[in-house]
């Protein structure tokens, strides 16, 4: 009852005293929790490292530049080949997810008892498993090399894209798939004219930001063994070759930026 | 032409929308239909080409029974009635040649329209119909670039490229304002009697109705109360339908506006 009558003239709080009572109780409650976090992992913590931290830190520095210039010319393949894992890999996924998001829509789907519980229990359990994992999988299945992490970055971009284009489905206008309804079209003349124009910009930007995530994703899938530059990030790192190491993060920040721009660039274009 | 016969429909929360409604156009004849908001005049319109499920009733549609047709039959029947919508309901990121054609759905097969191929006579006539409703100059704009006037026009076309024997019209002009209502409106029932179509209006402004339309028909809580010529609409008849309320100003401003009609 936040208008209370004071004076004759009616004045409007936010809260009631209560309520505001109860909120600074709240946060009280809060700070108390972290001190005592605080304490709990300062308690567990060896000290020696953090203080010593700085200096490891400057020694790799030190060690890590300059990067080993030379080193680029054995990197132009496997940067190659990262960038395959992505765009295979999205391809594939955005191929697979299509279907999926229209069982999983509540108002494309053919079922709400039965497909559409299986369509999303595929989103949600492709989206749940790192691709690292899905990639440590494969490899044991199919061997090591590019494939396997073409197949790990396709499993993982599913549930993410067929979640967000079914999201999309869900929220077109129905008004427009009902004009089409109403010409006596068929049911699939009605998808590709009453939802497939609605849910292209949706489309393109899942596409594109996918494609975007999956550049960075495939760049550590080498450490597991499943092709692309991370190969030779982890056999750098396990013979310390710290230029060489400093020169592959380079490389992965330059295509990172590139597919940023692209990103941006198409995402730009559509909307 | 189009019968219904103790038309019904209950919706799932239990709400009574249309009540045994029995109702006769005979070809060729346009109809307003009136009535308050939750009247159940949209209900009715997408009772008749099912887009709604009808619980209990008939709509014959010549000699069809539309209630009783299996998914096919019922798609062939769509082709004869054609709807135009409220918010005009184009698909809004194609041109409005492909908005037109759209309309031609029901006779072209899957692939043909997913390519865009349509018969040669069928894109003859959208370019007609165009140039009817004055938009020949905008075919290859995307229709979220026109006015509301303008989508209303296509949506017309739409409706009419079908080559229907009934319009089915939900709330034409209660998007647009009223000088455009008064084209839109007009448009429809030139359209309506160069082509010798039944059409049924829904429609807010009883004014406009009285207006243009030579049959009124005034629903209330999903029945009938009124059917007659717009003449016929009498204070206490609009009383009826949306209840108290004094009507006498927006029967006399309906006789200005026939005065300024006929003096344009």
């Amino acid at each position: 009852m936040p208008v209370l009558e004071k004076e004759g003239t009616q004045v409007w709080r936010r809260r009631t005293r209560g309520e505001a009572l109860w909120r600074w109780f709240g946060w009280l409650i809060g700070v108390a929790v972290f001190a005592v976090c605080w304490q709990q992992i300062s308690a567990s913590t060896t000290w020696f490292f953090v203080w010593d931290a700085p200096r490891i830190a400057d020694d790799i520095w030190t060690r890590a530049t300059p990067p080993r210039w030379e080193y680029i010319t054995q990197l132009g393949r496997p940067i190659w080949d990262t960038l395959n894992i992505a765009t295979l890999g999205t391809l594939i996924a955005l191929f697979l997810a299509v279907p999926v998001a229209f069982l999983a829509a509540r108002n494309t789907t053919p079922s709400t008892l039965f497909v559409r519980p299986i369509a999303l229990l595929i989103i949600v359990s492709t989206r749940s498993i790192n691709s690292l994992i899905w990639a440590l999988l494969l490899i044991a299945i199919i061997g090591p090399g590019v494939f396997a992490g073409v197949i790990a970055i396709a499993i993982r971009s599913i549930g993410f894209c067929a979640k967000l284009l079914y999201e999309a489905i869900e929220e077109i206008d129905h008004g427009q798939v009902e004009a089409i309804t109403a010409t006596g079209a068929s049911r699939w003349q009605v998808m590709a004219y009453g939802i497939v124009p609605q849910i292209m910009p949706a489309f393109a930007g899942v596409a594109v930001f996918r494609w975007d995530i999956n550049i960075r994703e495939s760049t550590v899938l080498g450490l597991v063994g499943a092709g692309g530059i991370g190969l030779q990030l982890s056999s750098s790192l396990n013979v310390l070759a710290w230029p060489q190491v400093s020169l592959i993060l380079l490389v992965i920040l330059g295509a990172v930026v590139i597919s940023e721009w692209v990103s941006a660039k198409v995402r730009g274009a559509i909307i | 032409m189009l019968r219904l016969q103790k038309l019904t429909k209950t919706y799932k929360t239990g709400d009574q929308a249309l009540k045994a409604i029995d109702l006769e156009v005979p070809k060729g004849q346009v109809l307003a239909l009136i009535g308050p908001s939750g009247a159940g005049k949209s209900t009715m319109i997408r009772c008749i080409n099912r887009l709604v499920e009808p619980s209990s009733g008939g709509v014959l549609l010549d000699d069809t029974d539309l209630t009783r047709l299996g998914a096919g039959a019922l798609r062939r029947a769509r082709r004869e009635m054609g709807m135009i919508f409220q918010e005009y309901a184009l698909v809004e990121r194609l041109t409005v040649m492909e908005n037109v054609l759209s309309g031609r759905l029901g006779y072209v097969g899957f692939w043909r329209s997913f390519l865009r191929r349509y018969p040669q006579s069928d894109v003859d006539e959208a370019f007609r119909l165009l140039d009817r409703v004055g938009l020949l100059h905008m075919a290859d704009k995307r229709a979220d670039e026109l006015s509301g006037g303008q989508r209303q026009r296509v949506g017309i076309c739409r409706a009419l490229i079908q080559n229907p024997k009934l319009l089915l019209v939900d709330e034409p002009t209660a998007s647009l304002d009223p000088k455009t209502s008064r084209q839109i409106m007009r448009l429809i029932t030139e359209l309506c009697r160069e082509r010798g179509l039944a059409a049924i209006i829904n429609i807010h402004d009883v004014a406009l109705a009285q207006m243009f339309v030579p049959r009124i028909v005034g629903l209330r809580f999903g029945e009938i109360v009124f059917d007659g010529l717009p003449t016929a609409l009498t204070p206490e008849k609009l009383t009826e339908i949306y209840g108290e309320e004094d009507w006498e100003a927006t029967i006399e401003a309906v006789e200005d506006d026939e005065d300024i009609e006929a003096a344009e």
